[in-house]
């Protein structure tokens, strides 16, 4: 159940291992490294949340598990989804590992569905594709999966074209097309991100219900602190690339150890007094193209020391089953006899 | 302020709601201290908050009152040009803001508020409806021409970067609305660098960027400064922080505050996002399909929501507590279209409480007594409505 090493207690291989995964996006012009140096493991069943913000590599990562990317991506590490080395793998053997191993749900499901055919036919298509069943047999599958995701009058919902359909609807047919050739791993991109608030929870609740059922181990990508408590087993809190805190929903959200996280947690509008003054991170998201050499947020970190600036810190480990990529918890006591940086020392840094 | 004066509340009253042009000049309802009269006009020692010599009416009058707004599209296509049908993206908005106040406006997609919003602004012409802004109408004969009213109120919108010009500088840009407004150019650029300290950007180090240079949070401070470069008395806010990260959001909600303070401004806050209405408004708004289902203060509408939808909006949030998760969803199904919405109330094809009554007659937005509580537009809440929980 670990996230960042496989558990000594469980001699089989875990369902998914990421281990030092790196992304790379190379162009001419161009050098960003986007996800550097991400490990974790994944049982059945479980939900790993990746909670972070715009540019902190959570999307690449889940991507990272399809490897689905564009030509300029350099990547490193490994990827293992149920013995299959997702980044060894061929173009034609990949093809038939999308979908069927490893399925997604995108944040926007009016692009990601093809516009020109109706949802049942895209749906089928995929069955085919992948199972070689016939195109009736598909259809009838495809039929339960409408009632599986809890579509109203689903056979005449079949034959319609994605704009057909309101923005919920299409996020589960989206659902059920992700879920037509039984994937073990289930992997949602900010799967309710673009839907209304009460078709959030709605859709939320689903995924839940019917992960319970279908056993599947999922990722959700997600920016949203409210979308992680509703979903996930684990949280890993990403920044710049890196996991810098993993732990269970409820050590993060109770205990977080890294002082992103912390602000994080601190800087929500949820529950804070009317009027009264937010306490935000300050500064921005580093600019990944020319990433500090020492811990990425020490830029931004309230308590950051001189250390923080030298060498990326390792993970730590505060609490059993919870982990913090901050020097505040190595073992040595040097962090807390340093004293903290300026203003104008972090700047200087940045 | 005070949020329940007879003010803010007189032009959501029940039966005030037929043309709004029968109804003679604005100026003339109301008490008389509320008249843009400077001899009525109170002492100015007795009001709180720094003095605005455009103030016309005093602290009594609402800065902003709106009636009837209403705007329908026409869905075009149909036989010679005709329109197939119609949205009613705004159908019958009520509403009137205090000076110092912020008023929220919560609700779904297609629910109107963005178009409301573009509304008062006039960035649209309302099909019908009047716009009152301190006492005087907007567009009518005497009163405050568009141009007029965009001097004294101005927008901030969601897309940071879709708004500002990519070919002016950040400086150009701010000082754009004033040099159109006849400022001559090298005190328009001064005043741009003053705007730049004031949103917290060092002049010196962003006045000469372009908004490609800029975070999402910068850019968005920049749309700050120009919309307050002219000085407005009213700033709408159109989902501004929806669009940055949460850390980044916390900054510029701060901001706002501060700014909200320092220079006495009234502010339009449109979200959907229910927790950041809530810490940011003194009133809040809702609307559904187009038409306001509740109207209160913070307290009232987060803790008493009285409508059937606001009950479900409220407990649809995610909870920030991972073992008290939602069970059941509080709503099934999208919002409707809002090109044939449903007759009567337009919640009911979705409302736990729906009656015959609910598909018969439309409810009015209205406070139910005299010592009644907040206004809400819901059969099941009015009494003598024929519904079956409402008292007889």
């Amino acid at each position: 159940m670990s996230l960042m090493t496989a558990s000594p207690r469980r001699p089989a291989a875990p369902l998914v291992a990421v281990d030092d995964l790196t992304v790379r996006f190379v162009s001419r012009d161009l050098d960003l490294s986007v996800v550097n140096g991400v490990s974790f493991t994944l049982e059945p069943g479980e939900t790993l949340c990746l909670l972070g913000e715009s540019g902190s590599g959570k999307s690449v990562t889940l991507r990272a598990l399809m490897r689905l990317f564009p030509p300029t991506a350099r990547l490193g590490g490994r990827v293992t989804v149920d013995g299959v080395d997702v980044l060894a793998l061929d173009e034609r053997r990949l093809r038939a590992v999308r979908g069927s191993l490893v399925a997604m749900i995108f944040q926007e499901p009016m692009t990601a569905l093809d516009p020109v055919f109706t949802v049942g036919r895209q749906i089928a298509e995929t069955i085919v594709f992948h199972e070689g069943a016939s195109y009736r047999a598909a259809d009838r599958r495809a039929l339960e999966l409408f009632d599986l995701v809890q579509i109203p009058s689903a056979a005449r919902r079949l034959d319609a074209y994605p704009h057909e359909l309101s923005g919920g609807l299409r996020q589960r047919a989206m659902i059920a097309m992700a879920l037509a050739c039984r994937p073990k791993v289930l992997l949602a991109d900010e799967p309710t991100t673009a839907l209304d608030a009460t078709v959030q929870i709605q859709i939320l609740l689903l995924l839940r219900a019917l992960q319970r059922e279908l056993g599947m181990a999922t990722i959700v990508v997600t920016h949203d602190l409210g979308v992680a408590c509703e979903t996930a087993d684990r949280i890993a809190v990403m920044y710049a690339g890196r996991f810098v805190e993993t732990g269970d929903v409820e050590q993060v959200i109770d205990t977080p150890r890294h002082p992103y996280t912390r602000g994080l947690l601190r800087s929500t509008v949820q529950g804070a007094a009317k009027g009264a003054r937010l306490t935000p991170i300050a500064g921005a998201p580093p600019d990944l193209a020319d990433l500090p050499p020492g811990c990425s947020f020490a830029p931004r970190c309230p308590d950051a020391r001189e250390a923080c600036l030298a060498a990326s810190p390792d993970l730590y480990r505060p609490a059993p089953g919870q982990g913090a990529r901050c020097l505040g918890y190595a073992p040595d006591l040097a962090f807390e006899a340093s004293p903290p940086l300026t203003p104008a020392e972090k700047d200087l840094a940045a | 302020m005070g949020l329940d004066t007879a003010a803010a509340r007189r032009p959501a009253t029940p039966g005030d709601r037929g043309d709004p042009r029968d109804r003679g000049d604005p100026r003339d309802r109301g008490d008389p201290r509320d008249r843009g009269d400077p001899r009525d006009r109170e002492d100015p020692r007795d009001r709180g908050g720094p003095q605005d010599p455009r103030d016309r009416g005093g602290p009594a009058q609402p800065l902003l009152a709106v009636t009837g707004l209403r705007k329908h599209f026409p869905l075009a296509g149909g036989l010679l040009g005709r329109p197939q049908g119609w949205v009613q993206a705004v159908d019958g908005v009520d509403f009137a803001i205090a000076k110092g106040e912020t008023l929220g406006i919560v609700g779904e997609s297609g629910c109107g508020k963005s178009t409301t919003a573009r509304l008062l602004m006039h960035l649209i012409a309302p099909d019908a409806g009047q716009v009152v802004f301190d006492g005087e109408e907007v567009g009518a004969m005497r009163g405050l021409s568009v141009r007029d009213l965009r001097r004294q109120m101005q927008m901030v919108f969601q897309d940071s970067h879709a708004s500002l010009n990519p070919r002016l500088t950040i400086e150009d840009s701010i000082a754009f609305g004033r040099k159109a407004a006849g400022m001559p150019v090298p005190e328009a650029r001064d005043r741009a660098r003053t705007m730049l300290g004031l949103v917290g950007l060092t002049p010196g180090q962003f006045a000469q960027r372009y908004p490609h240079e800029l975070s999402g949070g910068q850019r968005q401070r920049v749309n700050i400064a120009r919309a307050l470069a002219m000085e407005p008395r009213l700033l709408i806010l159109d989902e501004s922080v929806s669009a940055l990260d949460k850390s980044v959001e916390a900054q510029v909600l701060n901001l706002l505050q501060d700014l909200k303070a320092r220079l006495a401004l009234t502010y339009i806050f449109i979200s959907h996002d229910l927790n950041v209405v809530q810490y940011m408004s003194d009133r809040v708004l809702v609307m559904y399909l187009g038409k306001p289902v509740e109207i209160g203060t913070v307290a009232e509408i987060y803790e008493r929501p009285r409508h059937p939808y606001t009950e479900a909006l409220l407990s649809s949030r995610p909870s920030l507590d991972p073992r008290r998760r939602r069970s059941v969803p509080p709503l099934s199904g999208d919002p409707p279209n809002p090109i044939n919405p449903p007759s009567g109330c337009r919640f009911r094809t979705r409302c736990p409480l729906a009656e015959p009554v609910c598909a018969g007659r439309e409810p009015l937005l209205a406070a139910a007594g005299p010592d009644a509580p907040h206004p809400v537009a819901c059969h099941a809440r009015q009494p003598g409505s024929g519904h079956t929980r409402a008292a007889a």
